[in-house]
């Protein structure tokens, strides 16, 4: 079956930003289909212009409210915006209920805001497989700043870091006491620091707990000259969004002249080659080596094959059969 | 397997208006996630503008729109419009909800693919929504 438009076709339309053209390419990207690569490469040849900004958080600390008010700052000072909202799939059926935008709705009308909501579809570390792709379109389209919302993380969903330029960790008031604070994972992987509902009485408590981990060691100084910040926000008033804002511009400024953009750059390039080939090869597998598969599995469940030595073997055969 | 792209059907539910009555769409949207689809929901209160311009940004397959106000007769030929205006012509967009015959006739003339009346069962839906999708074909 063709398609109605070629994905090559959509290309220039991307480029000059138009944005169906934009959410196809974005669905193009999703399917992962073998005739959209062609599209996605030219895409990613004009990619690199975008300063992507990374939100985490555990579920329900404020993640897309604080997205909407970020997007309204970045529009009153007429910068575009791309968002990719991510949410999970349900591990049984496959399916989703995306239901970031609730919070976006006033932002929908604006042309300088594009928003897409992804569904994880059983990819872990709070990403879904399709979201570089789409920060790519949307680069390539001529958003200034793209910013990735991630699913609601638990305490080691880091992904995200290896995806973007800058990364916000977002906590919130009456969600753990200051040992999950001085707990590894997520917390370290914060060149900003956000508490949001600082409307809420509690607010402070989070606020103390944050900072005295941060005082506590390495957490705030980072190698190439960028204190950490830690910024009490709240989405319902607005209260520390302007100095959100400006710690976000200021830690592209010091990535950019400390050289460790590059660095970055360099390291998302990394990932993204390596997720691709992960990605290729365990679609190969489950396409052409289904029965493969199946047989180990039962010398497994048999008890006679260790994981690893089954991978070995697995693997052996995809090789042999590659030769010419 | 969902649809011809063999990825899941993406589903954009709306309530538009001055229609408070959420409980169907959610039951909607529910088993319609239970059916493997990827479903949006806006909330409630959205305009025609808004649900337009978000079913193009998120490139749904199906914009499903529920009405309970009795303003589908402004609604639906209005979201159509502002589609086509912004090349989103090949959603499928469908109505649920509470509506006369009559209305059901005419907004299927203007290009309103299905109108899903109240009793309509779940798996009637879900099977609605695969044919609409199968019937347009790759894009």
């Amino acid at each position: 079956m063709g398609r109605a438009i070629p994905p090559l076709a959509l290309v220039q339309p991307v480029l000059e930003g138009r944005l169906s053209a934009v959410a196809r390419m974005i669905t193009h990207a999703e399917s992962g289909e073998e005739d959209c690569q062609e599209a996605l490469a030219e895409i990613y040849r004009h990619t690199g212009k975008a300063h992507v900004v990374g939100i985490t958080g555990v579920p329900g600390s404020g993640k897309s409210a604080l997205v909407t008010r970020l997007c309204k700052a970045l529009r009153a000072g007429e910068r575009s915006v791309g968002v990719i909202a991510i949410d999970p799939s349900s591990p049984f059926s496959g399916g989703s209920i995306l239901g970031d935008r609730i919070r976006m709705n006033e932002l929908v009308t604006d042309p300088g805001v594009f928003i897409r909501s992804m569904a994880t579809r059983g990819a872990l570390g709070g990403l879904a497989r399709a979201s570089l792709s789409g920060v790519d379109i949307l680069d390539a389209a001529g958003y200034d700043v793209v910013l990735i919302e991630t699913v609601g993380v638990g305490q080691d969903e880091i992904d995200v870091v290896q995806a973007v330029h800058t990364t916000l960790v977002v906590s919130a008031p009456g969600l753990g006491d200051d040992i999950q604070a001085i707990k590894a994972g997520v917390l370290e992987i914060a060149d900003i620091h956000v508490v949001g509902k600082c409307d809420r009485s509690d607010a402070h408590r989070t606020v103390t707990d944050l900072k005295n981990m941060l005082a506590m060691g390495h957490g705030n100084s980072q190698g190439y000259g960028w204190q950490v910040p830690l910024i009490p926000t709240s989405s319902v008033s607005g209260e520390g969004i302007p100095e959100l804002l400006a710690a976000i511009d200021g830690h592209l400024e010091t990535l950019t002249s400390s050289g460790e953009l590059e660095q970055r750059r360099r390291r998302i390039a990394q990932t993204r080659l390596l997720k691709s080939a992960e990605n290729i090869l365990r679609d190969q597998f489950q396409r052409h080596h289904d029965r493969q598969i199946a047989e180990l599995t039962d010398r497994m469940m048999a008890g006679r094959t260790h994981p690893h030595a089954a991978a070995q073997i697995l693997l052996n055969q995809f090789r042999s059969e590659r030769k010419p | 397997m969902e649809g011809p792209n063999t990825h899941p059907i993406r589903v954009m539910i709306a309530k538009v208006g001055l229609d408070g009555h959420d409980r169907g769409v959610k039951i909607v949207a529910r088993c319609l996630r239970d059916a493997g689809m990827d479903v949006i929901y806006t909330g409630l209160h959205r305009t025609p503008e808004e649900v337009a311009l978000a079913a193009v940004q998120e490139d749904v397959d199906i914009l499903g729109i529920s009405i309970l106000s009795g303003a589908q007769m402004t609604v639906f030929p209005r979201v159509l419009e502002l589609l086509r205006v912004q090349h989103g012509s090949d959603i499928a967009v469908v109505g649920g909800g509470v509506m006369p015959d009559e209305d059901v006739a005419e907004l299927k003339r203007m290009g309103v693919s299905e109108i899903l009346l109240q009793d309509t069962p779940p798996q009637a839906i879900v099977e609605s929504m695969r044919r609409l999708v199968r019937e347009r074909g790759p894009r």
